[in-house]
């Protein structure tokens, strides 16, 4: 067992991968002999080779197209994408070839490709180095999508993703990096050494996609979050003394639907809580799967607290981030309903 | 105070429309013979001028001449030739079926039989062409089975992809044909990674990219030039030049009167420019570059200079936006045409003959398409199960799609 933070725990998952699978190639923007803007990368193109881990041109159209072709090869990429906010160009490519590839061909091509993509907030990154765009992948037929909360699920979700047969979409939530923020940005962030889930088991494991997890138990209200609300949600609980069950999605899709269903039962309530926009966001499809299996359960109507539906501002970041304020407010409404 | 006429915005037109005579006085063909014939080690820097040239072997005595010459023995020849009339013939009974009501949409190669086919002679088993829609001499000069074809044409219970694809969006792995997207120009840069995971892995295979004149101008057309010129793998990224992108004219593509092979030059890539009606320069060039993929030199970019004498797809009339004996004053003549001239000029064929395989060949697909067609057409007959939609968007179906199964009922 070692301590990690997010970014050494997903450098290590490349770096068993790498190790195990002669197939496994690395590469996007900056990722080879610099190791990439956060670092991820840092160290495996010395250790594995320019040709298993290199730079690529800007060009993300290219970035997943070379990968779907690669894919169709025999190989296994990882691509990395700078930061979710440039992955648009590629959308073609992940939309159209790699969902898709394994179904228009009968099997006969697959993409087992993982396109890495750092998201979210908290960075003073303004519109352009901020977003989560998880539902634009959420909505498309033949992506998985996986977004960890912290090191341990970083390593083993990133590890089965390699491993998926099935493009999968991987995000990695920035301020998560160096430690578990919970929105409270005027105060110093606890680092992953500090932190139980920055224990990192050496060597291969997985945690297998399509699995949720319970971060706090509660009977009051349940709260559906992945990523940096994750934290967010757990300081909104403690603030307010609402005894919140906290689910952590780490996959989106395949989404872990009986979890939530017999936690929402349980508790009567359901919180649902993302970084990125409201209407047409995740939280939509969440509400209405809870709506669907869980209605005559339901004490109160579902609430939503995300970001709000305007462009990722620079200054007004905190404005725009859905903290541990807007959220116990959220609860608060949900208990009281 | 300077005074400045208000702008007005340029938008190029052809020089001919319907009811013109059609006009290629300016296309420039130079003699067959007379375009040099480099080593294939050799730099971008010389050999810029073939990017204007138009490499060509056949002149109009049907005589094989100049340094290009010299390439394709007898037996290979006459099976080009083959290869060329059967593509036609499938092509001819496709057409009827659609016409007949038989399937949805079908897209024919009329008079660009011998790129597909004399590209596809030139490479080897093992070797992947990531193709457009127009190329099905591919699969046909890989003796790829003529039934298999029309199943999937017909969408029926034998199509090997389950119905999921339009017609003529066919997929082989084993015939080195990757799958068709429908998506202009994204296969063009998915060959060039193909090509470098063969180079990552140290094999020696090759991989071709097909894309057509309009959809040079996609993004991913100028992605895979960019990957090719920085990583050089082993591909060779064709463009097939017909003229025509449905009812649009060259000049969009390329918004100003230049080759589709120099765009290459700007990328630092080898680029050739060749009469792609010439069945010997096609296969000659083809040779070059796939050696010199091969050895490791480098990927080549080729322009197939050629004309879609055809309608666009099934849906499409020409007659609405180009002269209609515009083919028939094409310059550059038929290519089936012309091998057989040759080959009866090389004292190997004869016009008998030639009569004689293409009734042999019009009952080999008559034959087939009897056969595919006991398997079902579009909404006649045996048809693809309901159940197949839901099978391979994952490798595992996970919980949500057998979900929506079960709803369906299927």
């Amino acid at each position: 067992m070692a301590r990690m933070n997010m970014i050494e725990a997903i450098r290590d998952a490349m770096d068993v991968k790498l190790g195990q699978d002669d197939d496994v190639v690395v590469f996007g923007e900056d990722v080879g002999y610099f190791g990439g803007v956060f670092r991820c990368t840092d160290g495996l193109q010395r250790k594995y080779g320019k040709s298993r881990v290199f730079d690529t041109p800007i060009n993300e159209s290219g970035i997943v197209g070379v990968a779907v072709g690669m894919g169709a090869y025999g190989l296994r990429p990882i691509a990395e994408v700078q930061f979710a906010d440039y992955v648009y160009p590629a959308y073609d490519q992940i939309v159209s070839e790699a969902a898709r590839l394994r179904h228009r061909s009968h099997g006969q091509f697959t993409s087992p490709i993982t396109i890495r993509m750092p998201c979210g907030g908290g960075i003073f990154g303004g519109q352009t180095h901020s977003q989560t765009p998880e539902a634009l992948f959420t909505h498309v037929a033949g992506l998985k999508t996986v977004l960890p909360s912290n090191p341990y699920d970083a390593k083993g979700l990133l590890i089965a993703s390699i491993e998926d047969d099935d493009p999968v979409i991987f995000f990695e939530p920035k301020r998560l990096y160096n430690g578990p923020f919970d929105g409270h940005h005027d105060r110093p962030v606890t680092p992953w050494s500090k932190h139980a889930l920055g224990d990192v088991p050496e060597g291969h494991y997985v945690v297998p996609l399509g699995e949720a997890a319970i971060r706090r138990e509660g009977s009051d209200v349940t709260v559906l979050a992945y990523g940096t609300m994750v934290f967010v949600a757990q300081a909104a609980a403690a603030e307010t003394g609402i005894d919140a069950e906290i689910i952590d999605l780490r996959t989106l899709l395949p989404l872990d639907l009986d979890r939530i269903e017999a936690s929402v039962k349980k508790t009567g309530r359901c919180l649902i809580v993302h970084e990125a926009t409201f209407t047409s966001g995740y939280g939509a499809e969440l509400s209405a799967l809870v709506q669907e299996t869980c209605f005559y359960h339901l004490e109160a109507p579902i609430e939503r607290v995300t970001g709000w539906d305007t462009p990722y501002p620079h200054a007004q970041e905190w404005d725009y981030f859905p903290g541990p304020a807007r959220v116990g407010a959220g609860l608060k409404r949900v208990m009281e309903a | 105070m300077t005074y400045y006429k208000p702008l007005s915005l340029y938008v190029p037109e052809p020089s001919v429309r319907p009811g013109d005579k059609p006009d290629f006085s300016k296309f420039a063909i130079p003699k067959a013979g007379s375009v040099r014939r480099p080593e294939i080690d050799v730099s971008e820097e010389e050999i810029r001028d073939l990017a204007y040239g138009i490499i060509r072997v056949l002149n109009r005595d049907g005589e094989a001449v100049g340094p290009w010459a010299g390439v394709m023995d007898d037996e290979t020849a006459l099976k080009g030739l083959r290869y060329m009339m059967k593509t036609r013939a499938y092509d001819a009974r496709m057409q009827k079926a659609q016409r007949q009501g038989k399937t949805s949409f079908y897209m024919q190669c009329l008079g660009e039989e011998a790129i597909a086919v004399a590209h596809q002679m030139a490479l080897s088993p093992g070797d992947m062409n990531f193709p457009t829609y127009r190329q099905q001499g591919l699969l046909i000069a890989r003796e790829h089975p003529l039934v298999e074809m029309m199943c999937q044409i017909y969408s029926n219970s034998g199509d090997v992809l389950g119905g999921r694809q339009m017609p003529v969006m066919y997929s082989s792995r084993d015939s080195g044909f990757f799958s068709i997207s429908g998506n202009l120009g994204t296969q063009y840069v998915q060959a060039v990674g193909w090509a470098m995971a063969s180079a990552i892995k140290g094999d020696t295979k090759i991989a071709s990219a097909w894309i057509g004149d309009g959809a040079t101008a996609s993004n991913d057309f100028h992605s895979a030039l960019l990957y090719a010129s920085v990583y050089r793998p082993p591909v060779i990224l064709n463009v097939v030049n017909n003229q025509w992108a449905i009812s649009t004219f060259q000049g969009i593509a390329t918004g100003q009167s230049v080759t589709f092979a120099t765009r290459a030059l700007g990328y630092g890539l080898n680029a050739l420019r060749v009469d792609g009606n010439d069945f010997l320069a096609v296969y000659a060039v083809s040779k070059w570059a796939v050696e010199r993929a091969r050895r490791n030199f480098g990927p080549t970019f080729i322009e197939w200079v050629t004309y879609r004498v055809g309608a666009h797809s099934s849906s499409d009339d020409p007659s609405k936006y180009r002269p209609l004996d515009e083919s028939s004053a094409w310059p550059m003549g038929d290519p089936i045409e012309r091998l057989k001239n040759h080959l009866i000029v090389r004292g190997v064929w004869s016009d008998d003959r030639h009569v004689q395989l293409d009734a042999e060949l019009h009952d080999e697909i008559r034959d087939a398409a009897k056969e595919a067609e006991s398997h079902g057409t579009l909404g006649q007959g045996p048809a693809p199960s309901a159940k197949e939609m839901f099978e391979d968007v994952f490798k595992e179906m996970p919980p949500h799609l057998r979900r929506q199964r079960q709803q369906m009922g299927v």
